[in-house]
C-alpha cells in the first residue's frame, strides 16, 4: 500500500469517515490531489522536529512555516495574519510542532469556512425544479470551459435539465471547443453561429431557449478576460445585467475560476470580478498540479467568497465539492 | 500592497538619519523591504533570497557616490542588478542557415502556447520567414480546431493530422513537410501538460528527440505565482529550453515570474505576448521588466506607445522634450490628444513611474475632468504663452486674462501653471538620467495635474494599480481591513 493510499485514508479518517462509506473514487481524488506533492519531502512536522528537537515550536520554526505559505502563494499579507494569529497562540503557551500545525491548520480552516457561516455543507448543488443560471467567469485559460463540461457531466447524471450558453464569442474555436464538452455529456449547446456576435445575444437566447425546455441549470461559458480590460469588463456586466433583468425569477449563481498556479494577482482579479459579476464563489482549477492555490486564502478572506468546486485534471471527472480540510492538508503537506 | 518600492525604501532610511553611509547594520530594512516587494511581484522565494543576497553585497561594495543619498543609491543598485539577472535584450529567434529552423513550444495548460504558435508565425512574416504550424495537440476538446482557425486569421498554413494520430508522428511528418515545400520556419504547438506528469513529459522529449528542435520555448503566464520556479526547472532538466516566451503581460500582475524563469533557466525570455490577438507579441526588455516587476512604471513604455499612434519623428520630439524640460503646454495638448488617441487617462497612467498604483479609479475620473479643465485653460492661452510657461509663472494678469477667457478661477490657473513647473522640474530630473521613480516625492505636481488629491505617504493604497476598474467601494474596504489583514 502506498504512502498516497495512506494519507488518503488518514484524510478522510480525520474526517470522521468510516472505510466502509468511502469509495475508490474518493481516494483515487485525494491520491491526485497529492499526486504534486514531493515524496522525498518530510512532512511538516518533521520539519519542524529537525528544527526544534524535542522542544517547544520556536522561532526558527515560525520562519519555516512563514517559508511554506509563502511558496504556496499565500502572499506576504495573507502570511502576516496567519503568523500572527499562530504567534499570538504561542505566547500564551509553548506548543509542541504538532500541536502547534493542529492549531496553524485549525487557523487556516476558519478562514476558508467562514464565508459558508454555520452552514458547513459539503455539496452546492442547484435547486431542482427551477432554473438556476451558474455564470462562470474568469481571466484568460484558467478552466472556465473545462469546468463548465465537468459540471454538465455532473449534472446531467444526478438528473438536471441543463443546458450551456456558449458566450464566449471571441476565442479561435472557443464555440467548438464547449460544443466538444456538451457532446461528452450529451447537454444542448446554445451558440450563434455568426462570427464575433454579442456574448449579451447569445446569453439572452440561451435563457429565452432554458425557459422554453424548463431547464434546471444553465451554464453560461464566457471568453476570458483581464480584469484590468475596461471594455471586457462592461461586456460582462452586461451579460450579468441580461441574466438579472431576463430571468428575475432564477438562481443565479456568479463563479469565478481561479488557476491554482496564479499568483497574487489572482486577488486583484477577484475583487474586480466581485464587483462586475456579482460573484458568489470560486472554482479553483488545476489543482492536481503542484501549485498549491495559497491566493485561495487571501481571495476568501478579502472578499468573503466561499470556494465550492475544485479542479484536479483535465478528465470530466476530476471535479469536486470543495473541503477545506483536504485543501488544508495538501497546502501544508508539501 | 507597496506604493514604489523607492518611496517604502526611503522611509526605511529616514529611520536612520544622520547615517549617510550603506553599512551592514543599517541595511537590513531595506534589504526587507527588498525582499518583501519581490515577494508580492511573486518572485520565487528561494529566487529571492539569493537575489538579496547578491543586493547585500554589492551594496555593502559600493563606493559612496556624492550629493546621493543611500537610499537612491540603494535603489539603484537594485534596479541594475535586477536588470543585470534579467539577461539579454531582444534576444531573437533563432534562424539556421539551412531551412527549416524547427520551433517547438512547451508549457503548463492554458498559459497561451498555441496563440503564442500563431503569433511568432505573424512576427517571421514581418521578416519575411515563412512558417509552417503543426497541430500536434491531440487532447484538447477543439485544439486543433484553434491552430486552424489562428492560421487562417494570418494566412499562414497548419499541419494537422487529426486528433487519433500520434503527437510524435504529427511532429515528424509536419516537420518533413515544411522541408518538402521549402518553409523557413516550423512552429509546433503542443499540449499543455503539467511537468509533474510523467507520459506527458515523456511524450514531449520524444518529440523534441524526433525533430531535434533549434528552439524550445517554454510559455510561461506572467501571472503565475511560485510554481514559476518549478515548472521551469523541471521542463528545463527534462526537455531542455532555450528560451521563453512570457505571455498576459496585458494584464496588472508586475510579472515577479519572469525572474524566477530567467534565474532559474539561465534561458533568456525572448518575447511577452501583451494580448489575444496575434499581433499582439513584443521583444522582451529587461530594463522594462525589471522596473515593471519594482513597481517603478515605464516612461519608455509609455514613449513608445505614443510612437504607435503619432508619427515617428513628433515623438522623438517629444521624448527630448521631456527630457530636456523644454515641454511646454502646446506639447501638454498634443500630449493629452494623443493620450485620448491611445485610450483611456487610466491605461497611460499606470506607464508613469511610480502613479500607477498610486490612484484609485475616482482620482483618475477626477483626472479625466481635470484634463479637461487643463485644456480648456490652455485653449485660452496665447501661443507666447504655450510656448513659454515662463511668462504666466512672472505674470498675474495673464494668468487673470486666461482664466476670464476660459471660465475658471484665478486659483485654478495659477495651479495649473505652477503643477506645469513642477512636473517640468520632474521631467529633467528623469532626464538627467536618475532613476525613473526616485523622484518620487515630486510626484506630487503631476498627481495636482491630474486633479488627485495628494496623498501622504501614510495613505494605504487602492489595491493593485487600482486603475480602469471599478473597485470595492473605499468605505467598505475600510471596514474589511480592520478584520482583515489590514490590521497589521
Ligand atoms: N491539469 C489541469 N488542467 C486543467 C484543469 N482545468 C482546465 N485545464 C486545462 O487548462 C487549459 C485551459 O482550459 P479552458 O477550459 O480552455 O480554459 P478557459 O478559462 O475556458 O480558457 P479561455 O476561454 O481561453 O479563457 C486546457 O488545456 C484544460 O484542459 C485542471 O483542473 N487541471
Ligand atoms: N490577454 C492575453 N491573453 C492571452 C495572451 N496569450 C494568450 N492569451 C489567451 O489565453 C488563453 C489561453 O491561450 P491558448 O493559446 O489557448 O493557451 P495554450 O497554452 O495553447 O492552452 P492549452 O493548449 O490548453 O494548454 C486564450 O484565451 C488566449 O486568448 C496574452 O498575451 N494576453
Ligand atoms: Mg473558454
Ligand atoms: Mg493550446
Amino acid at each position: 500500500m502506498d504512502e498516497a493510499f495512506l494519507w488518503s485514508a488518514e484524510v478522510l479518517a480525520a474526517q470522521g469517515r468510516l472505510p466502509e462509506g468511502v469509495s475508490i473514487e474518493e481516494i483515487t481524488w485525494l491520491k491526485r490531489l497529492r499526486q504534486g506533492l514531493d515524496k522525498t519531502r518530510r512532512s511538516l512536522v518533521n520539519q519542524l522536529r529537525a528544527i526544534v528537537g524535542q522542544g517547544p515550536l520556536n522561532q526558527a520554526g515560525v520562519t519555516e512555516i512563514e517559508s511554506l505559505l509563502l511558496q504556496a502563494d499565500v502572499g506576504i499579507d495573507a502570511t502576516d495574519y496567519i503568523i500572527e494569529a499562530l504567534q499570538a497562540r504561542l505566547r500564551q503557551e509553548a506548543l509542541p510542532p504538532s500541536e502547534a500545525i493542529a492549531y496553524l491548520k485549525q487557523i487556516l480552516r476558519d478562514m476558508l469556512d467562514k464565508p459558508l457561516g454555520d452552514s458547513h455543507s459539503l455539496s452546492f448543488v442547484p435547486e431542482k425544479d427551477m432554473l438556476n443560471i451558474w455564470l462562470i467567469t474568469g481571466v484568460n485559460g484558467a478552466g472556465k470551459t473545462t469546468t463548465i463540461g465537468k459540471i454538465a457531466h455532473i449534472a446531467q447524471k444526478s438528473g438536471y435539465r441543463c443546458l450551456i450558453a456558449a458566450a464566449d464569442t471571441f476565442r479561435a474555436a472557443a464555440v467548438q471547443q464547449v460544443k466538444v464538452w456538451g457532446e461528452r455529456s450529451n447537454v444542448e449547446v446554445i451558440a450563434n453561429p455568426g462570427k464575433n456576435t454579442d456574448p449579451a445575444a447569445v446569453v439572452f437566447d440561451a435563457i429565452i431557449a432554458a425557459q422554453a425546455r424548463h431547464a434546471e441549470l444553465l451554464l453560461v461559458d464566457t471568453a476570458g478576460r483581464l480584469q484590468n480590460k475596461k471594455n471586457l469588463m462592461d461586456e460582462l456586466s452586461k451579460i450579468r445585467r441580461i441574466i438579472d433583468k431576463k430571468a428575475p425569477g432564477a438562481i443565479v449563481e456568479s463563479l469565478l475560476v481561479l488557476d491554482s498556479t496564479l499568483g497574487q494577482n489572482g486577488l486583484r482579479q477577484a475583487e474586480v470580478f466581485s464587483e462586475v459579476a456579482k460573484l458568489s464563489g470560486v472554482v479553483l482549477t488545476k489543482l492536481d498540479g503542484t501549485a498549491k492555490g495559497g491566493i485561495a486564502l487571501a481571495v476568501v478572506q478579502q472578499l468573503g467568497l466561499p470556494i465550492r468546486f475544485i479542479g484536479a485534471g483535465e478528465g470530466i471527472e476530476d471535479l469536486r465539492p470543495f473541503s477545506s480540510y483536504e485543501f488544508v492538508e495538501a497546502l501544508l503537506s508539501g | 500592497m507597496f506604493d514604489a518600492l523607492a518611496d517604502r525604501l526611503e522611509s526605511a532610511w529616514k529611520k536612520l538619519r544622520g547615517q549617510d553611509k550603506i553599512s551592514e547594520s543599517n541595511i537590513q530594512e531595506a534589504l526587507r523591504e527588498v525582499r518583501r516587494a519581490l515577494l508580492e511581484a511573486d518572485a520565487n522565494l528561494q529566487v529571492v533570497k539569493d537575489f538579496v543576497a547578491e543586493v547585500q553585497t554589492k551594496a555593502l561594495g559600493a563606493e559612496v557616490i556624492a550629493g546621493v543619498n543611500p537610499a537612491q543609491q540603494f535603489i539603484k543598485i537594485v534596479y541594475d542588478e535586477l536588470v543585470a539577472v534579467m539577461g539579454e535584450e531582444n534576444a531573437p529567434l533563432a534562424n539556421v542557415t539551412t531551412a527549416p529552423t524547427i520551433v517547438l513550444m512547451a508549457g503548463l495548460q492554458g498559459t497561451g502556447k498555441t496563440t503564442a504558435t500563431a503569433k511568432l508565425a505573424l512576427h517571421l512574416r514581418k521578416q519575411d520567414r515563412s512558417t509552417l504550424l503543426v497541430a500536434t495537440d491531440v487532447y484538447r476538446p477543439a485544439a486543433i480546431d484553434q491552430l486552424i482557425t489562428l492560421g487562417k486569421q494570418i494566412g499562414v498554413p497548419v499541419f494537422e493530422m487529426g486528433k487519433d494520430a500520434d503527437p510524435v508522428e504529427i511532429a515528424r511528418q509536419g516537420v518533413e513537410k515544411a522541408q518538402a515545400d521549402g518553409i523557413d520556419t516550423v512552429i509546433i504547438d503542443t499540449a499543455g501538460r503539467l511537468q509533474i506528469d510523467e507520459s506527458m513529459m515523456a511524450e514531449l522529449a520524444q518529440i523534441k528527440n524526433t525533430v531535434t528542435p533549434h528552439e524550445v520555448l517554454l510559455v510561461v503566464d506572467a501571472m503565475t505565482g511560485q510554481e514559476a520556479a518549478n515548472l521551469t526547472r523541471t521542463f528545463h532538466e527534462q526537455i531542455g529550453i532555450t528560451g521563453a516566451i512570457l505571455t498576459k503581460m496585458d494584464g496588472d500582475t508586475r510579472g515577479g515570474a519572469a525572474l524566477s524563469v530567467r534565474q532559474i533557466s539561465g534561458q533568456p525570455i525572448k518575447f511577452i505576448g501583451v494580448g489575444e490577438k496575434v499581433e499582439a507579441l513584443q521583444p522582451f526588455y529587461p530594463d522594462r521588466m525589471a522596473s515593471r516587476i519594482l513597481g517603478m512604471g515605464d516612461v519608455l513604455t509609455l514613449v513608445e506607445k505614443a510612437q504607435e499612434e503619432v508619427d515617428f519623428a513628433e515623438a522623438e520630439k517629444l521624448q527630448e522634450k521631456i527630457l530636456t524640460a523644454k515641454f511646454d503646454f502646446t506639447d501638454f495638448l498634443k500630449q493629452t490628444r494623443l493620450m485620448k488617441n491611445m485610450g483611456s487617462l487610466a491605461g497611460i497612467v499606470k506607464l508613469l513611474p511610480g502613479m500607477g498604483n498610486k490612484l484609485s479609479d475616482e482620482q483618475l475620473q477626477q483626472g479625466e475632468v481635470q484634463l479637461k479643465r487643463s485644456e480648456a485653460m490652455i485653449n485660452s492661452m496665447t501661443q507666447e504663452e504655450r510656448r513659454n510657461p515662463d511668462l504666466l509663472s512672472g505674470s498675474p494678469s495673464r494668468r487673470r486674462r486666461i482664466a476670464k477667457g476660459s471660465g475658471y478661477s484665478l486659483e485654478d490657473v495659477s495651479k495649473l501653471v505652477s503643477d506645469f513647473q513642477k512636473m517640468r522640474s520632474l521631467m529633467q530630473q528623469m532626464g538627467q538620467g536618475q532613476l525613473p521613480g526616485m523622484g518620487m516625492p515630486g510626484m506630487g505636481g503631476m498627481g495636482g495635474m491630474f486633479g488627485a488629491p495628494s496623498m501622504g505617504p501614510g495613505t494605504p493604497p487602492p489595491g493593485w494599480r487600482g486603475y480602469n476598474s471599478p473597485a470595492p467601494s473605499k468605505k467598505k474596504k475600510k471596514e474589511k481591513k480592520k478584520k482583515g489583514f489590514g490590521s497589521l
